[in-house]
């Protein structure tokens, strides 16, 4: 019981990450259509970044933390302008390409600079864990899980009380509307990119500092992002959140059960058979758009 | 005003026979229009919008009202359509090929046909992305102001738009174009789909904000008649080109708009829309 518990614990913080970088990958298909096949190149990127500027540059952890993200916002903004701006309008295909063309060249450029090998992030929270009941916890996961909550927490605020969080939901629902209004869709394709690699970057410090840094396991996030937002539904932030976790407890489960009985590692499996199982009873995910229609 | 051309003859687009003594907001100059480089759909396009005026825009499917109404919001461009001769001058500034953005700023706002709201988001949030381009604080007053010409809207505001019937959902796409706050209102076919009470509640309000707010209204509709009983000017086209103009009295009381847009015969009896169809077809094609 207790094992069951620490496991859903552990697939919670772990699932929160999943769906804190799943939500940056779901807005740039919402607002623009595309599938951003780079996010995760994207993601082990940022954090490296804040690993050098932590390491290297010796500044303090958080400061390093914010001074990525900000980074990254900026690096969103001109990935949308220099990539994606002049494909507007061009297949959809065109774009994915152009998405897994950037995801190798980011690859290489990780693999460059730090090569294949691990790394540790310097740790800034004590490392005791702390004991409730049976249960360890330890600082940096529940430090990850309140990260993510309240990134989660904030973007979904900013969706529904801002005014440019409500335009780019008004795009993603109907784009020449909002251009009848005056909405600038380019500024609203811009600033999703911004936020998604924000969401992206933070994701990878959260897991960054939980386990290691490689640029292999980062980047692999960005696969599994796939089936939490599919699960969840390619274009519904909430479908994200659940996904995500649903995705990170199974991940956890299968560990904990299933891979000591049968003595190989199933864990990277089971998200993508559940993937298959809900696709075929839900093709839209469990909160993807249905159209509404009046009768 | 001279003796309105008959139909079939596109006017020569002079601008200088603007209607009535209002000085015009919105000059519309020859314009052409293609699609695709191609597709000439506007073929020397000439209208005048006099401020504080309702102007429609009659015609039947396919003589290019739609397109007329997008190339002055700067719509084209999202159509791979755009502007290839002619000028579009509001407040003595041409604004042919504009960005849209920038043509709601100058306070030229479209209300496209169809109603086109933003099924997943709620009536309030629908109004409040009206208020993307405005920097001042007045939002409140004007979500109010909204809600007094549209009563419905309000009791329906926590609703998501999706939901809503097909008339509350043209009062929302209204309602929201009036939160640009616009100098000039560009309807596109807002009784489309509409029942008959519904389509005179909205003409009755489409009236009372032209009177009461001053709003210049350019109009595009099928409905001729309704839209004659709102306006003040009267424009017909066909085929990308203007071939009538006149005041509502005038097109009121000329017997080719009788004939084919009001379905009257001679003698002011109603014709079965069958015998016009024929008669079109064949005036057409002679």
């Amino acid at each position: 019981m207790d094992f069951l518990l620490q496991l859903l614990v552990n697939g919670l913080v772990i699932g929160s990450v999943y769906a804190l970088a799943a939500l940056g990958f779901v807005l740039i298909y919402k607002a623009s259509r595309v599938l951003n096949f780079a996010h995760g190149d994207f993601l082990a990127l940022g954090t490296f970044v804040a690993f050098a500027l932590a390491t290297s540059l010796r500044l303090p952890v958080i400061p390093a933390i914010i001074l990525t993200l900000l980074c990254f916002f900026v690096l969103g903004l001109i990935v949308e302008r220099v990539v994606l701006r002049p494909l507007i309008g061009k297949e959809v295909i065109a774009v994915i390409m152009v998405s897994i063309g950037l995801s190798s060249v980011i690859k290489g450029v990780m693999y460059l600079i730090w090569g294949p090998g691990y790394f540790l992030f310097p740790e800034f929270m004590p490392d005791v864990p702390i004991i409730i009941g049976d249960l360890y916890l330890s600082p940096v996961h529940l430090l990850g899980l309140a990260v993510s909550a309240a990134f989660l927490g904030l973007f979904s605020l900013f969706f529904k009380r801002s005014t440019l969080g409500v335009a780019m939901r008004a795009v993603a629902d109907d784009q020449q509307a909002a251009l009848s209004l005056g909405v600038s869709v380019r500024k609203i394709f811009a600033v999703s990119w911004g936020i998604a690699l924000v969401s992206a970057v933070a994701a990878g410090v959260v897991v960054g500092s939980i386990t290691s840094l490689s640029t292999e396991g980062l980047s692999t996030i960005g696969i599994l992002v796939f089936p939490a937002v599919i699960v969840g539904g390619l274009d519904s932030v909430p479908g994200a959140v659940v996904g995500g976790l649903l995705i990170g407890v199974l991940e956890n489960l299968t560990a904990g059960f299933i891979d000591p009985v049968l003595g190989v590692s199933l864990r990277s499996v089971v998200p993508f058979v559940v993937l298959v199982l809900i696709l075929m009873m839900k093709p839209y995910g469990l909160f993807g758009t249905v159209e509404i229609e009046r009768v | 005003m001279t003796q309105p051309a008959t139909l079939g003859t596109p006017l020569a687009g002079s601008p200088a026979a603007a209607p009535g003594a209002a000085e015009p907001l919105l000059t519309v100059n020859n314009i052409e229009v293609v699609y695709h480089d191609v597709i000439l759909v506007l073929k020397g396009v000439s209208l005048v919008v006099p401020k504080g005026q309702i102007v429609a825009l009659l015609g039947t499917n396919g003589a290019g009202k739609s397109t007329t109404l997008k190339a002055i919001s700067g719509l084209l461009s999202a159509e791979e359509g755009r502007v290839r001769q002619g000028s579009i001058i509001y407040q003595g500034r041409d604004i042919a090929n504009a960005d849209p953005a920038s043509v709601v700023q100058a306070g030229i706002v479209q209300v496209l046909e169809g109603r086109r709201i933003f099924k997943h988001l709620t009536v309030e949030e629908n109004l409040r992305v009206g208020t993307v381009t405005r920097r001042d604080g007045q939002i409140r007053q004007d979500m109010e102001m909204v809600y007094h010409y549209f009563p419905r809207l309000y009791e329906r505001r926590h609703q998501l738009a999706g939901y809503c019937s097909g008339g509350e959902q043209q009062m929302l796409a209204i309602g929201r174009a009036l939160m640009v706050r616009p100098q000039l209102l560009l309807l596109d076919e807002p009784s489309l789909g509409l029942a008959p009470m519904l389509v005179q509640e909205i003409f009755a309000i489409v009236r009372r904000i032209n009177a009461e707010r001053g709003t210049t209204i350019l109009l595009v509709e099928q409905n001729a008649r309704a839209a004659l009983n709102v306006a003040h000017y009267g424009y017909i086209m066909e085929n990308g080109r203007i071939v009538q103009e006149g005041s509502v009295a005038q097109l009121k009381n000329n017997p080719d708009v009788k004939e084919f847009y009001l379905g009257l015969t001679e003698s002011g009896t109603r014709k079965s829309y069958r015998d016009v169809k024929a008669y079109r077809r064949r005036k057409r094609y002679m």
